[in-house]
């Protein structure tokens, strides 16, 4: 694998460290070694990688970087709020604090490139100089053509590396820009997973248990999760339970399948909660202890649905979904006394055969939620301000969402954001029963 | 000097002027109290919370010194905590102010709140953030733009909103308090595992952030998380599934979340109920009616706990500002020394109060005119009546809790299941006489024996705690009856020997005849019927019969008693009005009765009609009320112009008026056109289709 890695201009010594540190992107590596050329070369003026998350394509350029001790700035363009935030990372990793300060606040691009270049003259490079940015697709405008084409504009051996996790169609602007080169780093494979999980072994147990500990992890999981980090931390989660009969002398280390009949209903069960971080990893250790006396189970985020709410607030939510999921027309059915007898069929209209529940909630105006909610509750309400301000903690709640502008104060509109088997638990606890009122249950 | 102040407002408008600085400062000092003693029940409430709370700051400092492999596996992970605090969001300020001020003084002096509010976008929030960790102001971009000039100093550069700037200040504060302390370092091992005091973010309600604001965030500190021990603290208001509804996986699996439940805010409010409504200890009450209004404010709007107390707050003060008896509710000595400070006028009053009234009724002539002549012996009757007063109180609350404590767990709850749903009744009226309380008795003497002989020991268990004579006779009497209890356990082994009904079903053998079979049948009936009791149903009656004694001589309606006014606070329709208001009926009065905002006398009518003199607008509403749905815009304004006009001293008939004034006539018109306008901004009146010239009338009623 030493051989991939030879590049004239590199000691052998620093590209062996880099090997052994990218364990299955030799490919990779290569090819960004050989896009970078020896250190004094002019490289490309920018490289486009992407691939899945948790393929490795920041770690490796940071190690590549690192390793090579090459000069370079790494960024994130979800911390780089503003453009300028950007350039001063940029300028204070290249070429320390006082470049950063020359810069005026608000920077524009001018102003970086500017002091850029004033920078450079003063230390030309003479190693390459590596920007490497995580990018969004939101970000601003103006700066992805800039970055392509730095090179040109500063006048310095500079390469900009971009990395993402979206293809380079997606960001493309569609007046056109400088082409970069376009890499990928493919997913790992099963049997790469297995290489790179088992390299963070226990220190107490020997390396070969720990790879067949991640052999039967990948087994279960390889299936439902292909996610290096994911699968690290289940890993990590699982590996003390895995250890147990050994730990108490009951298996042998070698004894695999004896060791695999004891976790496998764990990571079974593993997978229902920790995979989608319904427990914490915390939770989950102290479950793993307490499993002995299997008392009290800890329950996951989502079990815990139940909200207690006010009085007039729990019929102001049967209201608001009523008004979601009713048509309007079909009001007058519902909540007047004598309504006279209208049959569904006789108001369906040809739309409206699809379910409402199928097509979500719509907006209404806040006249249609207080008529329904006065229909509603059983007793008299005086329209007191605390209705009022109920329907706007409702909002803050984020069990209403606010359709009009928060500036429209003339007649606002909601919707209804809680589901129907919500509803069904809040109406049961007032003794009204809402799937009389709904029109699609008719 | 700004208590002063207070008291000046105070003063104003009071009523009996006399001895307003000492109702002043006894509504002080009963505030002060309530406040602290409601302070220090939260903070007792949530102290479980909190502690463990504090634990897991604690832990997630020291497992980062930790070298252990699972823990470097986990290092990536941000701690958070998901404090589950309920929809009462008004009182999660001081539950976050106690924790703050916790975490200040034991785990980190890092501690950051922010709310949603304030942080629009992620440089806000990153903003705020540094602000609140590093004490300073951190420049924004926006602020300086307004002073372009002065950005030259290249001093402030440095310092971005960015957590690598956060990164930089806390290595400095951790190397300085390092080298600064090298001696002790030493000396003292366990200090270095507190040498990386996590920075603690607190995100005070987590719903109303803006989810990519959040998500941005969570994504940078991930990044950081290496260099800064970070940490968060998520208060959320409805349930933990908020999270993964506002946080997509890949950002939820940054964090390692634990789930913290507060107590929820019924159990808070019976907690306060229970310890400062239902206590001799405080001698402000609320009468039945405020108490009502308060609590269903509390359960019908918002379930807030600080609410409640503001409500209780309003009614002492509005009750030491209308009521000038109000020097007597007091402690039992400063009463008794107020009687004898009390003037001729407030003499007077007394002798004025419906319950004051109706103890006089109760006594004999002669006492009567002493009563209603002499000063100085209705003084003396007034601090026995005080001292009266107190005891009923103190014999009051504990026959509460007895009586509680036995009707709490019949089934379907008769007299409720808290305990202050059993308060309002007895506020109400006699306990004793309602059907529930009827109901309550009937179930009790179902039960079980060792069920009313817990029940029977925890009423004693109650009475015991309380120092006054007849609760302590109650209490020896309640022994008594246990006492004998226990003693039928071992004497009942013996089963009883029921002889006179074994003998007819003897004589039934021998009968054969179908009307004797009939009449001895009905005999046995009657004979089970009144079968002789048992030892226990005895006893049992005799303890219900002790309890029902109880109630009926300690628990009668505040209103009973001779004075209550003093301590009593009765005026739920101005809580109501003021915690509770009704924009659309205050619009309404408003245009009603202009006089009752305006205070102009000229304006002031007797039979509800409006003035000619009054605002447009309030002419204008008072002609539409008098109309049907749809109004006819012509002759209104015609109705309008005749009203104002005749304020205007115009006479209808006379010879100017029949030029026509040109002027007036549509200087009125348009004082109309806006009258309309502003009915219609109000939402009363809104134009229609249906007609020309035509508007629709929007509200009913009222004419």
């Amino acid at each position: 694998m030493t051989a991939l890695l030879q590049h004239p201009g590199y000691e052998d010594e620093s590209l062996q460290r880099v090997a052994e540190q990218l364990p299955c992107r030799e490919a990779q590596s290569a090819v960004l070694l050989s896009l970078m050329g020896q250190p004094q070369q002019y490289s490309y003026p920018s490289i486009f990688i992407y691939g899945h998350r948790a393929s490795g394509k920041s770690h490796v350029m940071h190690v590549l970087l690192r390793e090579l001790e090459l000069p370079h700035a790494t960024l994130s363009c979800v911390e780089c709020v503003s453009g300028a935030l950007l350039f001063e990372r940029v300028l204070l990793s290249l070429f320390g604090h006082e470049a950063a300060a020359l810069l005026p606040r608000s920077a524009s691009l001018s102003d970086f490139v500017r002091v850029y270049r004033q920078q450079c003259s003063l230390s030309p490079a003479e190693q390459t100089r590596f920007i490497v940015t995580e990018l969004l697709r939101d970000a601003d405008a103006n700066l992805l053509p800039a970055l392509l084409r730095l090179q040109e504009l500063v006048e310095d051996n500079v390469t900009v590396v971009l990395l993402s996790e979206i293809a380079w169609d997606k960001f493309r602007p569609n007046t056109g820009c400088f082409e970069p080169l376009l890499l990928h780093f493919p997913d790992y494979s099963k049997g790469e997973l297995q290489q790179i999980l088992s390299q963070d072994r226990h220190p107490s147990y020997s390396a070969d248990f720990y790879s067949s500990y991640i052999n039967i992890l990948l087994g279960v999981f390889y299936s439902v999760c292909r996610d290096l980090r994911e699968l690290r931390h289940l890993a990590a989660l699982n590996f003390s339970k895995f250890c147990e009969p050994v730990a108490e002398g009951k298996v042998k280390e070698t004894d695999t399948h004896k060791l695999w009949r004891n976790i496998e209903p764990h990571l079974k069960k593993a997978m229902q909660t920790v995979y989608l971080r319904e427990v914490s990893s915390l939770q989950w250790e102290q479950m793993q202890q307490m499993e002995e006396k299997e008392t009290g189970v800890v329950r996951g985020l989502s079990a815990h649905t139940h909200i207690e709410l006010p009085y007039y607030s729990k019929f102001l939510l049967i209201a608001a979904y009523l008004a979601s999921y009713n048509p309007a027309r079909t009001d007058k059915r519902f909540f007047l006394k004598h309504h006279g007898k209208i049959k569904k069929t006789n108001f369906l209209k040809k739309n409206e055969k699809t379910s409402n529940h199928l097509l979500g909630p719509k907006p209404f105006p806040l006249d249609r939620l207080l008529a329904i909610f006065y229909s509603v509750v059983d007793n008299r309400v005086a329209p007191t301000a605390s209705i009022f301000s109920q329907i706007s903690s409702l909002v803050t709640l984020q069990l209403l969402a606010q359709v009009s502008h928060e500036d429209q104060l003339d007649a606002p509109k909601y919707k209804c954001a809680v589901s129907m088997d919500f509803i069904c638990a809040i109406s049961r606890t007032v003794n009204f029963d809402i799937v009389k009122y709904l029109y699609d249950f008719l | 000097m700004r208590e002063l102040g207070l008291e000046d407002h105070f003063a104003e408008g009071c009523e009996g002027a006399e001895n307003t600085a000492a109702r002043f400062e006894l509504c002080q000092q009963l505030w002060d109290k309530l406040k602290t003693d409601t302070e220090a029940l939260q903070d007792e409430l949530n102290r479980k919370v909190l502690d463990s709370l504090l634990d897991l700051t604690r832990k997630c400092s020291t497992t980062r010194q930790h070298s252990d492999w699972a823990s470097k596996m986990r290092a990536s992970e941000i701690p958070t905590a998901a404090l589950v605090l309920g929809v009462n969001v008004p009182d999660h300020d001081m539950t976050f102010q106690s924790l703050s001020e916790l975490l200040q003084q034991s785990v980190t002096p890092h501690v950051a709140s922010v709310q949603a509010k304030e942080c629009g976008t992620l440089k806000h929030l990153m903003k705020r953030v540094l602000e609140r960790l590093t004490g300073t102001a951190v420049d924004d971009e926006e602020e300086e733009e307004e002073g372009a000039e002065q950005t030259s100093t290249p001093l402030h550069k440095s310092s971005h909103c960015s957590l690598s700037t956060l990164c930089d200040w806390y290595n400095a504060k951790a190397r300085k308090s390092s080298t600064g302390t090298p001696g002790k370092k030493r000396s003292s091992p366990t200090k270095d595992e507190h040498q990386q005091p996590p920075v603690v973010i607190i995100f005070k309600d987590l719903e109303a952030f803006n989810p990519r604001v959040l998500q941005n965030f969570i994504l940078i500190c991930s990044l950081y998380i290496e260099r800064l021990p970070l940490m968060f603290i998520f208060g959320i208001a409805t349930s933990p599934s908020t999270i993964q509804h506002m946080l997509p996986h890949s950002v939820s699996s940054l964090l390692c979340i634990e789930l913290f439940q507060s107590l929820s805010c019924t159990q808070h409010l019976a907690t306060v109920i229970d310890k400062l409504i239902l206590t001799p200890q405080f001698p402000f009450k609320l009468n039945g009616k405020v108490m009502q209004v308060l609590i269903s404010i509390f359960l019908y709007h918002d379930f807030s706990v600080r609410n409640f107390i503001k409500g209780v707050q309003l009614a002492l003060l509005e009750h030491f500002h209308s009521q000038p008896l109000s020097v007597l509710c007091c402690k039992k000595k400063q009463a008794l020394l107020n009687v004898t400070q009390l003037g001729h006028l407030d003499l007077e009053r007394v002798r004025q109060l419906p319950s004051f009234k109706r103890y006089v009724e109760r006594q004999e002539h002669q006492e009567q005119v002493s009563l209603l002549t002499d000063d100085g012996h209705l003084k003396e009757v007034c601090q026995r009546l005080i001292k009266d007063l107190r005891k009923y109180h103190k014999n009051y609350y504990p026959v509460l809790r007895c009586l509680h404590t036995l009707t709490s767990s019949l089934p379907r709850y008769p007299l409720g299941k808290q305990i202050r749903e059993l308060h309002l009744i007895c506020l109400e009226k006699n306990v004793s006489e309602n059907e529930d309380y009827q109901s309550a008795m009937k179930l009790l003497k179902m039960l079980a024996k060792d069920e009313l002989i817990t029940l029977l020991q925890r009423c004693a268990d109650i009475l015991q705690s309380v120092k006054s004579k007849k609760m302590r006779t109650a209490h020896v009497q309640l022994e008594e009856l246990l006492a004998k209890f226990k003693q039928l356990d071992s004497v009942e082994t013996a089963p009883v020997v029921e002889e006179n009904i074994t003998s007819p079903v003897r004589n039934l053998q021998k009968k054969t005849d179908l009307f004797q079979l009939q009449k001895t049948l009905l005999e046995m009936n009657e004979s089970r019927r009144s079968k002789k009791l048992s030892p226990f149903e005895v006893l049992r009656n005799d303890a219900l019969e002790f309890i029902d004694g109880l109630v009926k001589s300690h628990l009668c309606p505040p209103e009973s008693q001779t004075l209550n006014e003093a301590c009593y606070y009765s005026s739920s329709a101005t809580v109501r009005r003021h915690l509770n208001a009704a924009p659309r009926t205050s619009i309404q009065a408003a245009l009603r009765t202009p006089y009752y905002y305006i205070q102009n006398d000229s304006l002031k009518t007797e039979d509800g009609s409006v003035s000619n003199a009054a605002p447009d607008i309030c002419i204008a509403y008072k002609l539409h009320l008098e109309c049907g749905r749809l109004i006819n815009l012509f002759d209104w304004l015609e109705a309008y112009a005749t009203v104002v006009s005749a304020a205007e001293g115009n006479d209808p008939d006379s010879d100017d008026y029949g030029k026509v004034d040109e002027v007036k006539h549509s200087r009125s018109s348009a004082r109309f056109i806006q009258a309309v306008s502003e009915l219609e901004f109000l939402g009363f009146i809104k134009s229609t289709k249906q007609k020309t010239d035509h508007v629709a009338r929007l509200t009913w009623g009222g004419c």
